[in-house]
């Protein structure tokens, strides 16, 4: 590298800087309107429940997600596209509107205890650490699927020619050229995973039992709402940010680069086993179809009935939601790809923090600490949608960034060079290297951002207005009015544009890639 | 002039010295066991790697403050010498101007150089479109465009056969002849050290020699030469 | 300053960007302005209060026809959140009204000093004597729970008899919902120390903890329980807006718990005429007679016309309330007594 001050150095770690502050000064702001930090043993007790089921969830999430990724990576059938896009539609689904999906099959009035009753075996419930692992990976297998996929597909086929010119079976296959693909991907998909689940409450609330299934979420819940214990959320919210920094340590400690190299980019098929291998293939994709099928179904049934009584106000709060959700995505997808080519050039461990650590924020200490941040300065109501998309900028990046930076890598160290000898910078080597070669992640990445950013609920509650509501929170206006039906159409039409958002991102980078 | 001045390069605990100088138009085959650093050396003049001491100097001007695309340099690497999602054409425009907003004088420019190399007609392809011999000649053209004054090549046509070989060598002189380039390029091949011409920079325990005539230096070679072309 | 940050490879788009986002901002922040010369009267409520098919738009509508001023109902989330928010906001806050703390809360409410006193004594139709010099009710429920008469044509008609049947019920959490809340207080009212032991019963009828009302709702309505809790007026939501008469509250003979909504005044109210006004206006016809349809409690001042069909259907006998000095003493070792018996 030339000694010259290179000026995007300089443009990441302040971007990144920018980004932890946003989540640390809430954080600070709340635990300075208390007295001091102090933690008792139920919040032991949260802290503890809350680690174990991120951890369980994170890692079956993780291992179920490889052979279904190895299956729609090596198998070409029917079909194949749509599963794949489909893949985006449990993650981006609102908590209650999945696990209402979730028992309509797993419930106890669910197709699955209607199965069992029916063959004289004895019903299952749902309601227990098991039933909330059942849904986190509900919700992120396939997030984990779309992720482990992207690497799958970016091994070079010149790689995977010379395995077949060496006469490798699966077996060899998977260890000179799959298990080093993984070693690479999977630290980074289970510690989004872990990260999303550590802060999870509605879900594992409702699906957990019983106040022994307490996370740390609810108890800064309670300590904000019922006790107004403002030091006691924030030592709450520390612990959990804590937390969120050490499993983004030990991830990035586990990852090694797969170092494939480049390929010239001529498609090449994966060569597809038969046998128990083609069996196993069929296995893991026909279970995971239904899996999410049932419960997207259910939800989509629940919501037509609906949809002619859906209040007047849902399409302006939709209207308001879109654009919420592009402005979100744009900026996120700026600050996600200048933070990701940063850190393929050379590690950053502050970009690392930022991109890891919003995801470990409590929603509820956030907001509460920009309310405080704001209110000197503005009124926190005129500020409303800016802070939303403020907040859904800081919330999806990580996202975006897990998913640009394996592939950012393998263009920096095969590319880099060329590029830099060509002196293609700024915007000609946006043009003509980045956005070409990162296409099919980047419409992933922002398809992702733009569907999360749809949904915004917990953050923004402090800050809506009188006239300002977005559809998530029309949405739980209605189910809080007893207006069930027309709640769930209202859901409906939420997740069918966060998903025609994801969907069009994403088939859009995938057209591009090819 | 290109010098080495006093230049140390540091890589881990690997030490690379050199302190040479090569007037502009060499033809300089830089040549040596494997890992003995010649990629490196090449990695510092483009501009990749920075010195630990000394200076890299052209025509009396320091590199340290250029950075690789700024500096007087082309370089053709082992391989991923063009963009897969790029057409040849564009691959060529880019060495002309990074934003490709070519002019119809660089277009026909881009269709001459690669008519020039034995490419005519197949600017639209993709490299995976191309043989391992085109990639090359369509590496080679892009350099002959960009016409800098210095040409590296870190072993572009070790994948090539002896015949394929022999006709980039050949095509490596014109574009050098034609760009008046001063010519660096590592190689395993004592063959292709006779071929380039010029003059032969040897490289072993952790320093480049200057670089000594090679018809010369074949003839009666020192011990470590010897050793290195396994003669007795 | 993001062109200050930015290099030049990103400012070109950077700047695009930019444009698109100013536009989108300014669009997005042209809020309800302030009309000139007329008093804003700002009250801080919960959201499904100001929902379309809230009381909110009725009620804002019949006082601005009399008080020539402009009524701003500002949603704050749920009933418990509103006290964080008034709590947050503290002497600074714009509002003038809070309006939709309920008797749980009142107590920590006047705690915070930041409420000024009513000074009212209006003639009230609730099942208890309610006085408290800060706040004057608008509303008010049972807590019950809720079943469907078809599947489950003889409810139990105590938790003793609840916690001995098999049947399956949904409640909310304590810690993050008001009706969660006024389930421990209801259990404590009315067994004082066996209140751990009815809850070491219940525990095996409970199927799960809901965070709020809407998701417990939800689960009994998709057939995951036998009953959950609710109001006593629940019931009549079905009958009058869905014509479904199937569903009923179940009378326990111990008493039912009670929720009073209520309103009061912020001490650093810039419009304390108005708000004075305001809370007149709310123990009138106008504001009281929306209450039944879109609120779905009882008015804290029968209307003239009198109740609509379905709220005297489920009228327990008798009443169960802590005072709110009360109510905050038994919380926390109530909460205590709830975790140790449901901790499995």
């Amino acid at each position: 590298m030339a000694s010259r001050a290179r000026p995007l150095s300089l443009v990441a770690p302040a971007l990144a800087a920018l980004l932890l502050a946003l989540v640390l000064a809430p954080l600070l702001a709340v635990g300075w309107r208390g007295a001091g930090i102090s933690l008792g043993p139920a919040e032991w007790a949260a802290v503890r429940f809350s680690v174990l089921q991120a951890v369980f969830s994170a890692v079956l999430s993780t291992f179920l997600a490889i052979p279904v990724a190895r299956a729609l990576a090596r198998r070409n059938f029917p079909g194949r596209g749509v599963l794949i896009t489909l893949m985006g539609a449990p993650f981006l689904l609102p908590a209650v509107v999945a696990v209402l999906g979730l028992l309509a099959v797993f419930g106890r009035s669910g197709v699955l205890n209607a199965g069992l009753v029916a063959l004289g075996l004895p019903p299952i419930s749902i309601y227990g650490l098991h039933g909330v692992v059942i849904a986190h990976v509900f919700l992120n297998l396939p997030l984990a699927t779309r992720m482990i996929l992207q690497s799958w597909l970016s091994i070079p086929a010149e790689r995977i020619r010379l395995a077949q010119s060496l006469g490798f079976g699966p077996r060899e296959t998977f260890r000179h050229l799959e298990w080093p693909m993984l070693r690479e991907v999977l630290p980074g998909v289970a510690l989004v995973i872990l990260v999303i689940c550590l802060t999870s409450f509605a879900v594992v609330l409702t699906l957990g039992g019983g106040p022994s299934a307490t996370t740390i979420e609810l108890a800064i819940y309670q300590a904000v709402r019922f006790e107004f214990d403002l030091s006691r959320a924030a030592g709450l919210a520390g612990v959990q940010l804590a937390i969120g920094s050490i499993a983004a340590l030990a991830a990035w400690l586990m990852t090694s680069p797969a170092g494939f190299g480049a390929g010239l980019g001529r498609d090449l098929e994966l060569s597809a086993p038969g046998g128990w291998r083609k069996a196993g293939d069929i296995g893991a994709l026909v279970g995971v179809a239904l899996f999410l099928a049932l419960p997207l179904g259910a939800v989509l049934l629940r919501g037509l009935p609906g949809l002619g009584e859906i209040p007047a106000s849902v399409l302006p709060a939709a209207g308001r939601s879109v654009l919420v959700a592009l402005t979100s995505t744009i900026l996120a997808t700026v600050a996600a790809l200048t933070l990701a080519l940063a850190s393929a050039r050379r590690t950053h461990l502050l970009a690392e923090a930022a991109a890891t650590l919003p995801l470990a924020t409590s929603g509820l200490v956030l907001g509460t600490g920009l309310f405080l941040l704001i209110q000197p300065f503005a009124p926190p109501m005129s500020l409303a949608l800016p802070v939303t998309v403020l907040v859904n900028v800081a919330l999806s990046l990580p996202y975006l960034y897990r998913i640009l930076l394996p592939e950012a890598r393998a263009l920096h160290a095969d590319y880099g060079r060329l590029a830099d000898s060509l002196a293609l910078r700024g915007w000609p080597r946006l043009r003509w290297l980045v956005l070409p070669r990162l296409a099919r992640p980047l419409g992933f990445g922002t398809g992702i951002a733009a569907a999360l950013s749809m949904g915004d609920l917990g953050v923004i509650a402090l800050f809506a207005g009188e006239h300002q509501a977005t559809l998530p929170l029309v949405v739980s206006q209605l189910t809080g009015a007893y207006r069930t039906e027309a709640a769930a159409a209202a859901a409906l039409i939420l997740v069918t544009l966060s998903f025609a958002l994801f969907w069009a991102f994403d088939a859009g980078g995938r057209r591009a890639a090819a | 002039m290109l010098q080495l001045d006093r230049l140390t390069l540091t890589q881990g605990t690997f030490r690379l010295t050199a302190d040479w100088s090569a007037v502009a138009g060499s033809r300089i085959a830089v040549m040596g066991p494997s890992g003995a650093g010649k990629s490196t050396l090449l990695s510092a003049i483009a501009g990749f790697l920075t010195p630990t001491t000394g200076r890299i100097l052209w025509q009396g001007q320091d590199l340290a403050r250029l950075t690789a695309g700024e500096r007087p340099v082309t370089i053709l690497f082992q391989d991923q010498n063009l963009f897969p999602h790029l057409t040849v054409a564009q691959n060529l425009g880019l060495g002309v101007r990074p934003d490709l907003r070519l002019s119809a004088a660089d277009k026909s420019g881009v269709e001459t150089a690669l008519d020039r190399v034995g490419l005519a007609g197949l600017g639209q392809r993709r490299p995976a479109q191309l043989s391992g011999g085109q990639a090359s000649r369509a590496a080679l053209a892009r350099a002959l465009l960009r016409a800098r004054p210095i040409l590296l090549l870190d072993e572009p046509f070790a994948a090539l056969g002896p015949a394929l070989r022999t006709e980039m060598l050949e095509l490596v002189r014109r574009v050098a002849d034609e760009t008046e380039a001063l010519v660096l390029m590592v190689t395993h091949d004592p063959q292709d050290a006779l071929a380039l011409g010029g003059s032969l920079a040897f490289v072993a325990e952790g320093v480049v020699q200057a670089p000594t005539e090679t018809q010369a230096l074949f003839s009666d070679p020192p011990p470590d030469i010897q050793a290195y072309l396994g003669r007795k | 300053m993001h062109g200050f940050l930015h290099p030049r490879p990103f400012r070109r788009n950077m700047e695009k960007m930019m444009k698109k986002h100013l536009l989108a901002a300014g669009l997005l922040t042209i809020a309800t302005p302030a009309l000139a010369e007329t008093p804003i009267l700002q009250v801080l409520t919960y959201d499904s209060f100001t929902s379309e098919w809230g009381p909110g738009p009725a009620v804002e509508k019949a006082f601005e026809a009399t008080c020539a001023c402009d009524l701003q109902f500002v949603p704050a989330g749920d009933g418990a959140a509103l006290l964080a928010r008034v709590q947050l906001e503290g002497a600074a806050s714009d509002a003038d009204v809070v309006l939709g703390l309920d008797t749980s809360l009142t107590a920590a409410a006047t705690a915070t000093g930041l409420f000024a006193p009513h000074g009212k004594t209006p003639a009230l139709n609730l099942p208890v004597e309610f006085a408290d010099p800060n706040f004057l009710p608008f509303d008010w429920g049972w807590f019950a729970f809720v079943h469907d008469k078809t599947k489950l044509p003889e409810p139990p008609k105590s938790f003793e008899a609840l916690a001995a049947s098999d049947l399956k019920i949904v409640i909310q959490d304590p810690r993050s919902s008001t009706p969660g809340l006024g389930l421990l207080l209801w259990v404590k009212a009315a067994y004082g120390d066996r209140a751990g032991e009815i809850w070491q019963g219940l525990a095996d009828n409970i199927v799960t903890v809901t965070p709020g009302w809407s998701e417990a709702y939800g689960l009994f309505l998709e057939g995951e329980a036998d009953m959950v809790l609710s109001y006593t007026t629940s019931p009549a939501y079905h009958l009058i807006a869905e014509s479904d008469a199937s569903k009923g509250a179940a009378l326990f003979d111990q008493g039912h718990y009670m929720q009073i909504e209520v309103a009061g005044k912020l001490a650093a109210s810039d419009q304390p005429e108005l708000a004075d006004q305001f809370l007149d206006f709310m123990l009138t016809d106008a504001f009281q007679s929306v209450i039944p349809q879109t609120n779905w409690m009882y008015p804290a001042v029968t209307p003239a016309a009198g109740l609509p069909e379905g709220f005297d259907a489920f009228r327990p006998a008798k009443s169960l309330l802590f005072t709110p000095e009360e109510a905050l003493v038994a919380r926390d070792a109530a909460l205590a007594e709830w975790q140790a018996a449901l901790a499995r």
